[in-house]
């Protein structure tokens, strides 16, 4: 046990005497949370649109009117196509209305018009964006001229962020990305070091024993992460006001147990690598694995049924799903159960693993 | 000049030499392009439907029916009281809920409005939105059906047309940016600690007394790892073009010239981060947190740019990966040339030659 805690000692002493680095681990999570929290974001305000009346009716002007009046838009009149087509090309408009000659008086006689919208496809997602609020504002527009009640008494109801915050759901994941990030970056690049240095021979040579010393590595290091992710709940919190619907304390345990598994895995980078660089490379590769795979920015469910398979085998999934869970949903023991079990797999795994792989004489 | 090619000759032995990295440095952009390729998607291709149904009868029947038709709606769970839906949403079992009131069917032939819940899971607002859309639309049809004499409602009829990606394919939208942000990645790490190695071992005293300037000194860094940097672009172009069927209707010379200053420029930007840290952790934590999150969230590549907020949108135009990405999507879904590109090549030059600059200057010929 003595051994463990004077191990343990200098690895904090390490830590705190190195400033940079320290400023590193503390400030610039706190300072990316926000900024990318803030970037992190698919609402549509103010996208540029260009409307071409070729009907200047009443109702093509109203439409007009409630096109800006939605707040998503910032709508400007085109005159012909040709200049409307300029504007795509150049990324100058992400959405084009164009209302034919007529549209008023059709919709008086036939009580049906039709209204072009050309969207700007290349900005991927954000147009699938776009084209939604378009038609819910053709809906409504549609709806206040006349439209009839419909058959059935649809009640709409959106749970678990009814204001529809993109913040409140992105929060949370980047706070645990970040903290992942720098956790295992920081254990795989602490023993690696020590290899390079040759200080890892000094160490194999005293009585230490392969788990006391695993353990003595992802004491502080663990301690630091949670100490993180507490910082970034609060500043989540503070900032953004993410929701905390479910109970703190398990979200916190849970954490504990995730961190465990994090920091297991840049132990088990730092066994098979021989440099700093080799480090670096390969956490970066399983970063970039964690953050495009997990759910994070892209749902699991749009992907295709191997890759969904193959993202169980990312830990940071699953505390993703259990993050957002406990923080939006409420959720409790039973409904995280499957994410659970995959955690506590992982660790029963990976630490014995890491102790395993550690060998204490060099090949 | 023969100092220049010596220390040249010099990095290009590390490289070759390190063979564990020199493969991870040319597989790994293929394969991430590769895997993640097939991953990022936002199409929602299945929705995980509960329906809560009291008293089930023929119309209830009907629109559940309708539902589960069109091949979107998949229902995971019918249960008679709305007491279970809490923990089908909370776990994610369901994703959306429908909840009917016991006698529809009656009340809809009286014509009298029944009540229909629809519950979705908005904790991801745009799927929630969606989502929402979807069962709007299976239900105005199932109106159209059941009550056709309502109908002479007016109707607006959108006619939509995608420009630059006809079908919405999800890889035509992210195989471009995922490029930019393979490449920045690859070519910042290769280059972020080797200036940093040098001072930790000590072997940077043997580079400042020979007679080398600095300038020699980062371009010597630099040159070996661009020729390494364009075979990846060529190689991840291979990918995007014969894995995922990325249109390709601009130049193709004009694409890979644009790659190799990218290269340099994100080359360059690892240098710069080397040359001013003292250790490889600083240099490694500033590579990690410099370039890799930003690229990825502030280039535009996932989370369109018109989305945040104005100072976030300033931060951008500092992203090399936003041009890059801008440029990449521009040569290949729209086919514009030159003359529309000149500022976002411009800009990519510019910093490429700020960021060596720098580079130059804060390299001390000098040990403090």
């Amino acid at each position: 046990m003595r051994r463990i805690l004077v191990l343990a000692w200098a690895e904090v002493l390490h830590v705190v005497r190195d400033r940079a680095t320290l400023a590193q681990v503390l400030v610039v999570p706190v300072i990316q949370l926000i900024i990318l929290s803030n970037a992190a974001t698919f609402t549509v305000r103010d996208t540029p649109a260009l409307v071409i009346d070729h009907d200047h009716s009443a109702l093509s002007r109203r439409l007009t009117a409630d096109l800006a009046a939605s707040g998503r838009f910032a709508v400007s009149s085109a005159a012909s196509y040709q200049q409307a087509e300029e504007a795509l090309l150049s990324g100058g408009t992400t959405l084009v209305v164009t209302i034919p000659g007529g549209f008023g008086a059709s919709l008086a006689r036939t009580r049906a018009a039709a209204v072009q919208l050309t969207i700007n496809a290349e900005k991927g997602s954000a147009a699938m964006v776009v084209q939604g609020y378009a038609r819910a504002i053709l809906a409504q527009f549609t709806a206040q001229a006349g439209g009839a009640p419909g058959a059935i008494d649809v009640r709409e109801r959106a749970w678990f962020n009814p204001g529809f915050n993109y913040q409140h759901y992105m929060v949370p994941g980047i706070l645990v990305s970040l903290v992942t990030l720098i956790g295992t970056l920081l254990t795989a690049q602490n023993i690696a070091r020590e290899k390079e240095l040759g200080t890892l021979e000094q160490l194999n040579v005293t009585p230490i024993t392969r788990a006391q010393f695993i353990i003595a590595k992802l004491l502080p290091f663990w301690v630091l992460s949670m100490l993180i992710f507490a910082i970034g709940l609060g500043v989540g919190r503070a900032v953004f006001g993410i929701p905390m619907q479910g109970s703190l304390p398990l979200l916190c345990a849970i954490a504990g147990l995730y961190l465990l598994v994090a920091l297991a895995m840049g132990l088990l980078i730092s066994t098979i690598v021989d440099t700093q660089q080799q480090a670096m490379f390969v956490t970066f590769s399983i970063m970039m694995i964690y953050l495009l795979m997990s759910g994070l920015f892209t749902p699991i469910d749009s992907m295709p049924a191997w890759v969904q398979l193959l993202s169980d085998a990312t830990p940071i999934k699953h505390f993703v799903i259990v993050s957002r869970g406990i923080l939006m949903k409420g959720a409790g023991l039973a409904d995280l159960t499957r994410p659970l079990v995959f955690l506590a797999l992982f660790a029963a795994i990976m630490l014995p693993l890491a102790v395993l792989l550690h060998h204490k004489r060099s090949a | 000049m023969s100092a220049l090619r010596g220390l040249l000759y010099k990095e290009t032995l590390h490289i070759l030499r390190d063979t564990r990295t020199f493969t991870v440095v040319l597989a790994l952009p293929v394969l991430q392009v590769l895997l993640f390729g097939f991953a990022i998607r936002t199409d929602i291709h299945s929705i995980r439907l509960a329906v809560v149904d009291p008293r089930p009868d023929a119309q209830t029947l009907a629109l559940r029916h309708r539902f589960e038709a069109g091949g979107l709606y998949q229902v995971v769970a019918v249960t008679p009281s709305r007491d279970d839906l809490e923990a089908l949403l909370v776990s994610g079992r369901a994703q959306q809920a429908i909840v009917f009131e016991p006698g529809f069917a009656e009340a809809l032939g009286r014509a009298d409005a029944p009540q229909l819940a629809v519950i979705t899971d908005t904790s991801e607002p745009n799927i929630g939105a969606s989502m929402q859309n979807y069962a709007r639309l299976v239900i105005q049809a199932f109106e159209r059906d059941a009550a056709p004499a309502r109908q002479a409602s007016i109707r607006v009829v959108p006619q939509v047309r995608l420009r630059f990606n006809p079908t919405a394919e999800s890889s035509n939208l992210f195989v471009p940016g995922l490029m930019a942000l393979v490449l920045t990645l690859i070519s910042a790490l290769m280059t972020a600690i080797t200036i940093a190695r040098e001072k930790e071992t000590g072997t940077i005293e043997a580079l400042l007394v020979s007679p080398l300037r600095p300038w020699q000194v980062i371009v010597g860094k630099v040159g070996p790892y661009l020729i390494i940097g364009f075979a990846s672009v060529i190689a991840v172009l291979t990918v995007a073009r014969l894995v995922f069927h990325v249109p390709l209707e601009g130049s193709v010379t004009l694409l890979l010239a644009e790659g190799l200053l990218f290269i340099l420029v994100s080359l360059s930007l690892g240098v710069l981060i080397s040359s001013r840290t003292s250790s490889q952790r600083v240099a490694m934590m500033g590579a990690l947190l410099g370039t890799m999150l930003p690229t990825l969230l502030l280039s535009g590549f996932v989370f369109p740019i018109e989305s945040m907020p104005l100072p976030l949108q300033i931060v951008s135009n500092a992203v090399p990966a936003r041009w890059f990405v801008e440029i990449t999507r521009g040569i290949m879904l729209k086919g514009v040339g030159l003359t529309e590109l000149w500022r976002e090549t411009l800009i990519l030059g510019g910093m490429a030659l700020v960021l060596l600059t720098a580079s130059v200057r804060s390299f001390h010929a000098r040990l403090d």
